[in-house]
């Protein structure tokens, strides 16, 4: 057999290893200056410096920067290695990293200024999206290739990962970033309400699975077993976890809308298969941890097993936790608080970061041919950082659950015992711990930057790597008796096929009866699309990124239903291009806080509000938005009207040409309403950008209001026509009606 | 067209059956998967499971 000789292509790796530790600092001091933002308000001193813009920045950072640039690093190392093959083009791999590092840095320049789809970890616009996907078919054109040419008969089972990361995150970015362009740097989702929910956190939650699981199993099964130097546990649990787990994952998205207006089908469909998800989770990571066993003596000494051991155990965690969040009654409690974000970090710095690190350590010497500059550094990073995450997540999970329970809590009297505010001054000692352990997890970070370029500077670095191997002949023909599994895994592309198909199956299922069928999302009469004004409103709402912190989407909870007034309907949201039902509340929900509701302030009050939050609250974390005070920019209201109607809003044909003067109109009534309320307003003028945002916070949750009058006169004749949903919890027909 | 397709999908009748049909679907799958998985060759997995540590380069 003829031996050939080719060489690894290692400068991709060091170029996609240098981004990565690069981008990860960078969006890890993000957040700690977010988390600094929680504990003193006043650090929001500028609109580009806000909580609302840099949150995304931070988790698109983190996610696609710092975890991207990893996966790549690592899929470039380990692919060209399982199959003894350099990658396909040098030219696609450059590409792949100077595309992918323009796209970062677009999104530096545009989350802060506001530029954003609203939509959480999906928030870039759209020319962005566009080279994302671009970037992405380049990625996978140029492993593909790889594959196809490869010397090596059977694909190991970290390439079955990559692939089915490859294709699925395809499908979900496709899917989730249908958006209808209105100027270039300005958007509206395709989807609308409930149906816009769906697919986000079909998204959103798969961006979980395949972006920062199913590619890091692959790296796991890649380098534990390298790392330790034994083959990995179980061959066979691998191929029982690899398509256990992408076919269950792409079934939980739901999980992320219980109580919401989403069919109770879909949400419980989500839940069922988030519990089954610790199997095929919990399998992978025995089968990481097992192939351990015999050489656990080497995890004393060896920096890059134990990063990995730390990142497998934080794996489990995080997968037998998130199940059970995805309970209803345990969600009831946790959704909206601060444990969803201590779950996330058990993830993001448990698994992704340290194993990351622990890879980081692997390559370094490696490729630099060399022994790690200091073993004592790599000890003390490891200790900083595992210190670092449980100050972390420890007091967030108390912070979590202490302010889910202080929300529900109610007094003898029926009344609720504890103010919105309150539970949000308790959280502060938590807040300042928080940030004290992302601080900490930063400086073993950078012990490690420190310590490896102190490693490359005393190596050589290999550019090309020699190797050598036999040509693989004739690689696709089955043999006599040969079993389906062993044949597919020497055929990339029907394995492809086969992956996809099984994510297909569950995204379609739980998509299409939503998106089509009319029954599911029930039509309410009263419910109109916006004004101009308040779609300028609206689109403010969205820039400043309020969604990450306020919800509008009240649970069919008796504790929600007091504080906040009658819970969120499907039908409301119909006109939402993009729904802002949020995930996270830091302050309180505000899909009632238009006209009508018991909740509702006076547009002086808002005026007031918006521009010093701490004028009615001292103890208000909220940014002060004065640049809100900026003139109204209405040159894009007529194109926003337009494309509205192309989705589907029935604003009637030609009333752009009106809208503008309705806008002014609506401005003024708002205008006068504010000075006539509150003397003290002197500097405010219809013109101005906050005059939109507070019609658009009137106009929340208000028009199942429209008409109550008459309504209450015909349930005094017939008190059927009250016709409430059932609800879980409480009978809240009652409380309903006093309400209102 | 698309117009066309959505209005005859807006009322698919007896959609309840489609989890089903992939529940049975992916259940089969699954059972296949298991007995091929664990009457698979011992030589076989040893095979497989060696691919990543035999990819050492000559310059040692």
């Amino acid at each position: 057999m003829q031996i050939e000789k080719f060489s690894y292509d290692n400068k991709i790796v060091r170029l996609f290893l240098i981004a990565t530790i690069t981008w990860g600092i960078i969006g890890m001091l993000v957040g700690l200056f977010i988390a600094c933002e929680l504990i003193w308000p006043t650090l929001n001193i500028t609109s580009w410096l806000s909580f609302g813009r840099l949150r995304p920045l931070h988790t698109n950072a983190v996610i696609f920067a710092f975890v991207g640039n990893g996966i790549f690093s690592g899929i470039y190392y380990s692919l060209q290695r399982l199959l003894k093959a350099r990658m396909y083009s040098d030219k696609l791999s450059q590409i792949n990293f100077w595309g992918w590092q323009l796209i970062i840095l677009s999104a530096v320049l545009t989350l802060p200024f506001g530029y954003t789809t609203g939509k959480e970890y999906a928030e870039l616009e759209w020319p962005i999206d566009i080279a994302i996907a671009l970037m992405w078919v380049v990625f996978g054109w140029n492993m593909f290739a790889t594959i196809l040419k490869r010397r090596v008969k059977h694909m190991y089972v970290a390439i079955w990962f990559y692939i089915a990361t490859f294709v699925t995150v395809a499908v979900l970015h496709i899917v989730n970033s249908f958006e209808f362009p209105v100027s270039f740097f300005k958007s509206y989702s395709w989807y609308a309400g409930v149906q816009d929910a769906l697919v986000q956190w079909w998204y959103g939650h798969n961006a979980v699975a395949f972006f920062l699981t199913t590619p890091y199993l692959g790296l796991m099964y890649y380098f534990v077993p390298k790392a330790a130097n034994r083959p990995v546990y179980s061959y066979r649990l691998s191929i029982i976890h690899f398509w256990a787990l992408i076919f269950i994952y792409i079934w939980a998205g739901p999980h992320h809308l219980l109580y919401s207006s989403l069919p109770d089908w879909a949400q419980t469909l989500g839940v069922v298969f988030s519990i089954m998800l610790i199997f095929p989770s919990w399998g992978g990571m025995l089968n990481g941890l097992l192939t351990l066993r015999g050489v656990w003596d080497k995890v004393r000494d060896d920096a890059v097993l134990k990063f990995m051991v730390v990142a497998l155990t934080c794996y489990g965690m995080a997968t037998f936790e998130g199940p059970m969040l995805s309970l209803k009654n345990v969600n009831a409690i946790s959704h909206f608080t601060d444990w969803t974000i201590a779950h996330v970090h058990v993830g993001g710095l448990g698994w992704n970061g340290m194993f990351t690190f622990g890879m980081a350590y692997f390559l370094v010497p490696r490729l630099w041919r060399t022994k790690l500059f200091s073993k004592k550094l790599a000890n003390v990073h490891f200790w900083i950082a595992t210190i670092g995450i449980i100050l972390w997540v420890i007091p967030m999970y108390w912070a979590g659950f202490m302010q889910g329970m202080m929300w529900k809590e109610f007094n003898p009297d029926g009344t609720l015992a504890n103010d919105f505010n309150e539970t949000v001054n308790y959280l502060r000692p938590y807040f300042i711990l928080r940030a004290l352990g992302g601080f900490l997890f930063i400086v073993g970070a950078l012990v490690m930057a420190y310590n490896l370029i102190k490693t490359a500077k005393q190596g050589d670095f290999l550019k090309e790597e020699a190797a050598e191997a036999p040509a693989l002949v004739n690689s696709t023909s089955s043999k006599p008796g040969e079993h389906w599994h062993t044949w597919i895994e020497r055929r990339p592309v029907k394995f492809l096929v086969l992956a996809l198909f099984a994510v297909l199956i569950g995204g379609l299922v739980e998509l299409v009866p939503t998106m089509l069928v009319s029954s599911n999302v029930t039509k309410i009469e009263t419910v109109e699309p916006y004004t101009p004004l308040e779609l300028e409103g609206g689109d403010i709402y969205i820039r400043e990124g309020c969604y990450n912190c306020h919800s509008q989407w009240v649970r069919p909870l008796r504790d929600e239903v007091q504080r906040y007034g009658e819970y969120s309907k499907g039908g409301e949201f119909i006109y939402d291009h993009p729904f802002q039902w949020g995930s996270k509340r830091t302050g309180p929900d505000l899909h009632r806080s238009g006209r009508g509701n018991s909740i509702n302030n006076p547009s002086s009050w808002h005026y007031k509000h918006l521009l010093d939050p701490r004028f009615y609250n001292q103890e208000s974390v909220m940014p002060a938005y004065f640049w809100l005070t900026d003139e109204l920019d209405i040159s894009q209201t007529k194109k926003k009207i337009t494309v509205m109607r192309s989705l589907g809003v029935p604003y009637p044909e030609g009333y752009e040409d009106q809208a503008i003067d309705d806008l002014k109109a609506q401005a003024h009534e708002i205008y006068q309403e504010i000075i006539e309320n509150d003397a003290d307003i002197k500097k405010a003028n219809p013109n101005m950008e906050i005059i939109a945002l507070i019609a658009y916070l009137q106009r929340l949750g208000s028009d199942i209001n429209k008409g109550k009058e008459d309504e209450k006169e015909k349930e005094i004749e017939n008190p059927n026509m009250l016709n409430i949903e059932p609800v879980d919890t409480i009978d809240q027909t009652d409380s309903l009606i006093n309400l209102h | 067209m698309l117009s066309y397709v959505k209005g005859h999908l807006n009322s698919i009748d007896g959609i309840e059956i489609y989890p089903i049909i992939s529940f049975i679907i992916f259940f089969s799958f699954f059972i296949g998967l298991s007995i091929y998985v664990f009457t698979m060759k011992k030589s076989k997995v040893e095979e497989m499971k060696n691919i990543p540590l035999e990819d050492e380069n000559l310059e040692k």
